[in-house]
This record gives structure tokens, sequence and C-alpha cells, in this order.
């Protein structure tokens, strides 16, 4: 045991990643069970007990979300593209890809928004005018789940539109990926949990 | 106070109370074991000058002991609970040619639905009686329990009979008494304001007194 | 030396001391010790408030036919022509056990001592992220400010017990409640998040910032138990936040998740509410157990007895406590076949408990106890939560269970549990860590008045419980006269509120014992009860940055009392093998 090269050593031990990426995942692990609380609600409502659903397609726009879906995914790639800009010290890479990545999820919340204003004001269910959190428990939730969902992802824009002005004061770069790496696993994240809303709140 | 369960008048509560004091016994005895040699460590090891600790990390024997004892214990007290649960709360094993109610909760009454003579609920001979409840001794009694706003929880001390009422759902419940009485329901569960005083009166009377009682009613109604 | 600041990885060196505004230093704080030191003086505020709802619960359960002294004070509201009225009396129900858990009890074990003890226990500057740290209590703040508010607003604060059980958390129109329930939804989810925030910070530490040489085993069990406890928050917590903005919405859209008329289930909430609530019975016992071991070895004089089986013992009780939720149930109306699996395992987790009490009982086995303030609350705890272990065995067993269930037993046994336990250790443990907080001593004498009139009174309060529990008084009940088989439990509930009063005021000694030893308690060395942990080798109150050098780790966390050390019975954990005699052994 040699106590002076020990002592010399920083103070992080343990796993061989930074602080930052644990807390991240750690949050994450955290977040999985919010979402795992409202997935759960959702399946003991609407098959635990004879509540009436519609069909995909009656109430809800699936080809626009699907488009919806896939800008999300294209945005989750040029997370990707950011990040690897960022490790070869790509200035212009990381910009760019930065920038992208925060308009396609800004896209992906203003089509939220049109999806939501057409719900409430122009469709109608079971009888009732306007799509709303109070028809009956396919709307609560719905508007539940995807509003959470959409809440996420404005955080996570936010957070990319910093992001993307600290790219053009030159912040980012070889030495410096971490803040991106981490912002890009809540990223990830975000973009994953909608795939599964996606296919069960949508498809089936 | 008496440091006693309520004099008993169901069948199976029997068991519950036998299960409650071997409960007592081996939780008892567990008991002073603890307190005791606590208090036997505390005025034999109390510091002294001079004196210093035995070094030791443990024992794996002491440990494994410590383990399989309260594990052993558990284990029966669990299939010895299983076998008396499920006779008194699975519906499969409800009492066949029971007498059948419905009671239906709401702040802050008991409802008590009877089957009328034809002893059938949902016949046109039923009837409604307002927190008082009336039934036969000797035989299986099933209730059915619904209720109208929030959980309520349908309790009779005597009859060791506790059972949530819950809106939207029929949670059948049954006991069989084994003599003559009169009792109250109470509420178990914080249902608002009125919790407290939500009560019903029990009569349990003999099968011949019950029928004349509920033939009297039926007329009345 | 260093704080390590989030948005900067890697940067382990860096500013030396440096002159700190005051709101930045004591208020909007980063320094885990004063937010630690905060979240004292808070939860304590909420201690005392939590038991001032439960004396007056206690006055009208004993003299239900009689004004309340003082009540004038309150409004119409509340107590109307000096009677405590029943809504109030169920907001009184519903906010102690709330405040208690929420306000009080858990960030007292957490907020407090995870933030004090992880990173000095495990030898580094600070928490991981020291800022999210701030966060996690300034959220807490408007939590406990809501709530305080909430007894104000038109209806009065929550009624519907702190398990919010729907319909009727659900429903304003069955309560006369409108406002206040939403106002502790919210402050729960203030809570949430900053439980959650804390947790995440708690976690991240321990994996990640131990001195060279803190191996996982050499760990105090402290550390142990609040590593543990944070991954219960952390993994529970949002369960109760996503339920909770269900009810929320429930009680605020018009939408009916709870609400049978709506499609809605009842029963649901309750599942996702236990699936939270039983971790959270875990998160506020699984510290104070930690506390316990900590302060026993160091009190016998003993290494603590089955280490490993004590770490092995609170991580089954994690893993299990995920999973036996259900038994909160039995009479539920859930499917009894599902109440079946729910007995096993919650027969399990009663195992790792008693493994618990039989390796406390080891840990003083021929010891040389030293019997001083914080180690008698430490002995107590282990008497009191042996008392609330046992009684829990009468729940598991479900026959039973049919008639205890929602009765005074219960009320018994959690409090001998959360109070007993919990708080007994909790106190243990202000006592104990008080010298390295405040660089002062409490005083012993008045310590052991408080214990022991404590210890007294608090037995008197809550072991007839178990009796009125036995003659079937249903919890939550605003007036028991008016049943037949409560006759005759007066006069014991007279007793109890007596002795309950009297028990609200050692609180009062406890206080006075507090604060005049923050300004006039003896000064305290670094090291005063002799320990071994690394806490204890850095000054009193540790400086801002915790440590000049990062401790170097060579020894299991309680080495007291070891055959090769002659001069004294106790070896920190960073002592250099090569100055004091045996090879730094990893037991």
């Amino acid at each position: 045991m040699a106590h002076a090269a020990t002592a010399a050593r920083p103070p992080e031990r343990g796993l061989d990643v930074y602080t930052q990426k644990v807390g991240m995942w750690v949050f994450l692990c955290s977040e999985v069970m919010f979402f795992a609380g409202l997935i759960g609600s959702y399946v003991v409502l609407r098959f635990g007990a004879s509540s009436s659903w519609a069909e995909p397609n009656e109430v809800l726009n699936v080809t626009v979300t699907a488009i919806n879906t896939f800008i999300l995914i294209c945005s989750s790639v040029t997370m990707v593209k950011a990040f690897a800009a960022a490790e070869a010290g790509d200035q212009k890479g990381i910009k760019t890809y930065l920038l992208a990545t925060t308009a396609l999820g800004a896209l992906f919340l203003g089509v939220q928004v049109y999806e939501y204003y057409e719900l409430i004001f122009h469709q109608s269910w079971a009888g009732s005018h306007g799509f709303t959190p109070q028809a009956g428990l396919y709307g609560a939730t719905f508007f539940t789940m995807t509003g959470f969902h959409g809440f996420h992802v404005l955080l996570g824009v936010i957070c990319l539109g910093w992001a993307t002005i600290r790219a053009y004061q030159g912040h980012w770069g070889a030495d410096n990926t971490h803040g991106l790496e981490v912002l890009g696993l809540y990223w990830h994240f975000v973009d994953l949990v909608w795939i599964i809303l996606f296919t069960i709140v949508y498809l089936i | 106070m008496d440091w006693a369960l309520p004099p008993n008048y169901s069948t199976f509560g029997v068991q519950i109370d036998q299960l409650f004091w071997i409960i007592f016994v081996i939780t008892g005895i567990a008991f002073v074991l603890v307190e005791a040699g606590l208090i036997l460590f505390i005025v034999k090891y109390r510091s002294r000058t001079g004196h210093k600790a035995y070094y030791t990390h443990g024992s794996n024997k002491l440990e494994i002991i410590w383990t399989v004892v309260p594990a052993l214990v558990f284990v029966v007290l669990g299939v010895y609970s299983a076998g008396l649960w499920a006779d008194i709360k699975n519906p499969s094993n409800m009492p066949e040619g029971a007498i059948e109610f419905e009671v239906r909760a709401k702040q802050f009454e008991w409802n008590i639905v009877y089957p009328g003579p034809d002893e059938i609920l949902g016949t046109g001979d039923d009837f409604e009686v307002l927190n008082q409840f009336h039934f036969p001794a000797g035989e299986p009694v099933i209730v059915y329990l619904e209720a109208e706003d929030v959980i309520h929880s349908f309790f009779i001390p005597e009859l060791r009979v506790k059972q949530d009422a819950v809106p939207g759902m029929r949670i059948p419940v049954w006991f069989d008494a084994t003599q003559t009485g009169e009792f109250e329901i109470a509420c178990a569960e914080l249902c608002g304001l009125g919790h407290y005083r939500m009560e019903a009166a029990v009569t349990v009377h003999e099968r011949a007194d019950f029928d004349a009682w509920q033939a009297s009613r039926a007329l009345a109604q | 030396m260093a704080t390590i600041v989030a948005e900067a990885p890697g940067q382990a060196t860096g500013h030396a001391e440096h002159e700190q505004s005051f709101l930045r230093k004591y208020i909007f704080s980063s320094d885990h010790k004063i937010i630690a030191i905060q979240f004292l003086f808070l939860t304590l505020f909420f201690l005392a408030v939590g038991g001032l709802l439960a004396m007056m619960m206690r006055y009208q359960i004993a003299w239900p036919d009689q004004p309340i002294p003082g009540g004038g004070i309150l409004p119409e509201s509340m107590v109307a022509s000096g009677y405590i009225l029943p809504e109030f009396y169920n907001a009184l129900v519903t906010m102690h056990g709330s405040i208690m858990v929420f306000l009080a009890i858990m960030p007292m074990l957490v907020g407090v001592y995870a933030n004090y003890l992880i990173p000095l226990q495990l030898g580094t500057h600070d928490m991981a992220f020291p800022r999210l740290n701030m966060y996690s209590f300034w959220l807490m703040v408007p939590a406990g400010i809501i709530t305080l508010a909430s007894f104000w607003v038109i209806g009065g604060a929550a009624g519907a017990g702190w398990t919010l059980y729907a319909p009727l958390s659900a429903r304003p129109d069955l309560t006369g409640v409108e406002l206040g329930q939403v106002m502790w939804l919210v402050a729960l989810i203030f809570i949430g998040l900053s439980s959650i925030l804390g947790s995440v910070n708690y976690i991240t530490t321990t994996i990640n910032m131990r001195a060279p040489g803190m191996t996982w085993f050499r760990m105090p069990l402290t550390i142990w138990a609040l590593f543990i406890t944070a991954i219960l928050a952390l993994l529970a917590m949002p369960v109760l936040s996503a339920a909770g903005i269900m009810l929320l919405f429930d009680q605020t859209l018009g939408t009916s998740f709870f609400l049978p008329e709506g499609g809605g289930q009842p029963l649901l909430w309750q599942h996702l509410f236990w699936f939270f609530g039983h971790p959270e019975v875990y998160i506020l016992i699984l510290p104070a157990m930690g506390f316990v071991s900590e302060i026993l070895a160091t009190g016998s004089r003993k290494p603590v007895f089955g280490y490993k089986a004590m770490v092995w013992a609170i991580v089954a009780i994690a893993f299990l406590g995920f999973i036996v939720w259900g038994h909160h149930m039995f009479m539920s109306g859930m499917n009894p076949t599902l109440g079946l699996s729910f007995t096993v395992s919650t027969l399990l987790i009663a195992v790792p408990s008693a493994i618990k009490t039989f390796n406390w009982m080891g840990t003083m086995w021929r010891g040389n106890l030293k019997l001083h303030t914080p180690m008698l609350f430490a002995i107590s705890f282990v008497a009191l939560f042996a008392i609330g272990g046992l009684s829990g065995v009468f729940m598991a067993a479900t026959p039973v269970d049919i008639y205890i269930h929602d009765t005074y037993f219960i009320v018994a046994h959690l409090h001998y549990v959360l109070f007993g336990g919990s708080l007994f250790a909790l106190f243990g443990a202000i006592y104990y860590w008080f010298p390295k907080m405040f660089g002062r001593m409490m005083s012993e004498k008045w310590g052991k008045v408080h214990f022991w009139t404590t210890f007294v009174l608090y037995n008197l309060v809550f072991f007839p419980m178990h009796g009125l529990g036995m003659v079937g008084m249903m919890r939550r009940i605003y007036d028991s006269t008016g049943y037949a088989h409560l006759e005759g439990i007066q006069d014991t509930n007279q007793l109890i509120t007596v002795a309950a009063f009297g028990l609200y005021l050692t609180g009062f000694i406890f206080a006075f014992n507090f604060f005049w030893s923050i300004f006039k308690g003896k000064k305290a060395s670094r090291n005063p009860w002799d320990a071994t942990t690394l806490e204890w080798q850095t000054p009193s109150p540790p400086k801002h940055g915790n440590w000049d050098e990062v401790p170097v780790v060579y020894h299991g966390p309680h080495e007291y009392s070891h055959p090769d050390v002659l001069d004294k019975d106790w070896l920190a954990q960073n002592e250099r093998p090569d100055v004091v005699s045996p090879a730094g052994g990893s037991h």
C-alpha cells in the first residue's frame, strides 16, 4: 500500500466514468420510474376494466404523429453528430448539429401543439365536441402522458438552446465534451420514451 | 380498559383469536429475549476503567442461526395464515346456500338491502333498511358490499369481520354468527367528517325470530 | 481546499478559501454542511408543528365533550365555540401524518444526515453537485410554506388522511376541503422533486467520490444505509409524483383517473401510493438503523457485529421493500390470492430486520459500554424498534390483520417504528454529531433528563394503544364515545393524552439544550467520542471543503478495541498502518 502515491490521486474514486455522467444515469433511473408510473396506470385503466377507447386513427392523427416521431428520431441522430463533432474538435459541425437538434426539437413541440389544438377544437369523440383531458380516461391518459413527455422535450429544447449559444461562443471542443454527452443522454432518453408512448398510445 | 379482544361471536373468529394469541406468545418470547438481553448487557458490560471490549467482527454461525430461526417461524406462520385467509376471504370458498344481503355504504350511513322472504336478492320482495342489520345466527351469511361515494370499511368487531367497501366494486364478505346478540357496524376507513359516527345496529336473531322480523318488515314496505 | 463545481468536470483543484457574502455562505449556500444545518432547523421546526397538531388531536380524543383550552385563538372554521370541529380534526389527522413523514422525519434523516455525513464520512470535499444540493433544500421551503398556508384557506387543510385515498381526496364535494387538498399535493410534488435531486446527489457522490482506500466494504454503515435509502427514494418518489399529478388532475381538471363514475379505479391510487409508500417506510427507518449501528459500535467500543450481514440486510430490505406494498391493502378489496403473495414477501422482509436486531445486541455483547446520551437513545432504539417489529408480525398474518387493520394497534405499531425507532435514533444522532456540526457539546446532564423523560412518557403514550387496538378502537375517529364496543376506554385515552402532553413538553428540554449548547456549550474537540470514522478526524466544525488533504483510508469503519493497538481503543480509518501496529486490514 503506497500511501504517498495513493494520496496524490484525485478524490474521485469508484467508477471509471465522470461524475456528471453518473449523475445523469442516476437521474434517468428516476425518470424511468416516473414514466413507468404513468404507463402502468395507463395499462391498468385501459385494459383492467371495460373502459371505452378509440381505434387508432379514429381520433388521433397517426400520420402526423408518425412524421413527428421521425422528426424526434432525426434530432437524436443530429445530437449524436454534434457530440461526435465535439470529440473531433470540429467547431462548425458542433454549431450546425446543435442548431439542427434544437430546431428539430422545437419543431416536434410545434407539431404537438398543433395536434393538441386540432384535437381540442376540431375533433370529436364519443358524442362530445372536442377531444380534451375531460374526454373520459382515454382523453385523460392521452393528454397526461403526451403532455408530460412534451414537458420533458421542452426542458430539453431549452437546454439545447443554451448549449447552442455556448457553441457559438466556442465553449465546446475536443477538451470539453462532457456537457454535450450528458445532454445527449437526456435527449436520447426522451426520444426513447416517445417511441414507447407512440406505440402504446397511437398504434395499439 | 381490558387488554383483551372483545367476545367473539363468529365461527372463523375462533381461529383468528387463536392465531392472535399464538403470535402473541411467539413475539412475547422474542420481546422478553431482546429486552432482557439489552438490560443484561447494559448492567454487565457497562464501562469500567481498565476494561477493554472483546474484539470481534461477528460470527457466521450466529448469523446463520438468527437468520434461519426467524425464517422458519415466519414460514410456519405464513403457511398457517395463508390457509385461514383463503378460507375467510377467497370468493371461491364462500359457503354455499348462505343467506345473502347487500350493504350499500355512503357518507355516513349503512343501507342494508334484505332479500325478503324469498331469500333471493334482486327480486320484488327485497327491501331496504337504513342502519339496521338483522340476520340469523347459526348459518352462513354473505354480504355484498358496495359504496356510493368514497371508500368505507365494514367492521363488526365481535364477528371479526372487516372489509373495505369501494365505489365501483361489489365485494362479497361472509361470516357465520355462532349465537344471537346485538353489536354495531363501525366504519374503519376515514370517509369524511362524519366518519366517527358512521355506525349501524347489528341484531343477530334465532332463525325463527329473523323470519318473523323480515316478514313484518317486508309487509311494511 | 477545493469544491467540485458541477459544470467544470475534472476540475479537482481550484480556489482556496475565499470570502463569501453572508447570503452565499449561510442562506444560498452550496456547502453540504450548511445545507444540512439548514435542513436541521427546518425539520426541527416542522417536528414541533407536527407534534402540536397531535396534541390537539389527543385533547379531542380524550375529552370530546369539553372545549379545548386556548381554542379561541383559532378561527371559527377550525374551532367553533371552543370545540374542535370534525373537519378540523380530519385536517389534524392528515397534516400530522403528512408533516411528520414528509417535512420532519424524512428530511431530517436524509436532508440533514445524508448531506452532512456522506462527504465527510467518505472523505471528499462536498457533494457531486453542490448547487443541485442547494436547490434540493430550497424546494423544501416553498413546500413547507404551502403546507402551513393550507390551514388558513377556505375549506381548511387536506383532510383525507396522509394516504390521500381517492375518491375522498379527489372530490371536494365529499370533504368540504377545496384548495387545501390541492395545496398539499402541490407541496408533495415539490418535496418529491427535492428528494429526487437529493438522491441523485447522494448516490453519485457515494459511487464516484469516495476517498482513496474507501472501498465499498469499508464504508460506515450510516453511509450504506443512506446510500440504499437514496436509491429507494430515487425509484419510489417519482411514482408518487406521477400518481400525485393524476390525482391533482382529478381534483382540478375534471379527469377521473381514480373516480369510478368516469371509469377510473380507486384501488389504482392505493397501488401507486403504496408502491411508493412501502419503500418510504424503509426510507424512514434505514438511515436510523445506520446511525444506531454507528453509535452502538462507538458506545460499545466494539466493531459492528456482523458488518457484512448488516450491509446485506439493508440491501435485502431495499429490494423486498418494493414488493410488499400490498400488505397495506389486505382489506382494500384487492384480489385475496394476490394478498397471499404479499403475505409471503412481508414475512420475508421481517427476517433482515430480525438479523439487524440480533447484530445490534451482538455489538453490545462483551463491550465496554459508555452510556452517554447518544448511546442511551441508540439502545432504546433497539428496544423500541423490536416492539414495533414484533407488533408488525400480527399484521403480516392476514387473518389477524382482518381484525386489527385500521385500529389503534396500527397506530401503536407505526409509532413504535417511526417515533420509537426513527425519532429516537434521530435524537441520538443529533446528540452524537452535534459537536461536529456546531463545535460544541450538548449538555450531557440535560441530555439524560431529556432521554429518561422521553423514554418513559413515550411508552406511556404508545404502549397502551396496542390495547386500544385490541378492544377495536378505529383509527382517525373524532369521538369514540358513541360505540358500545368502545365503552370503558376513555380512562386509557385520557391517560395517553396526559402523557402525550408531557412528551411534547420534553421537546422543550431538548430545544433548550440544543439552542443553549450552540452558543454556550462546552467546546468540542475533534473527536469527543473517540470514534473511528473520517468525519471525526477533521476539526469541529470542519471548514469549507472539509479537508486540507484528501484522507487515505486504510481500515474498516468501526475498528474499536483492536488487540494490537495498545495506547487507545480505537483506530481511525485513515491512520497509516506504518504508524500504528496492525497492518491495514480491510475487515
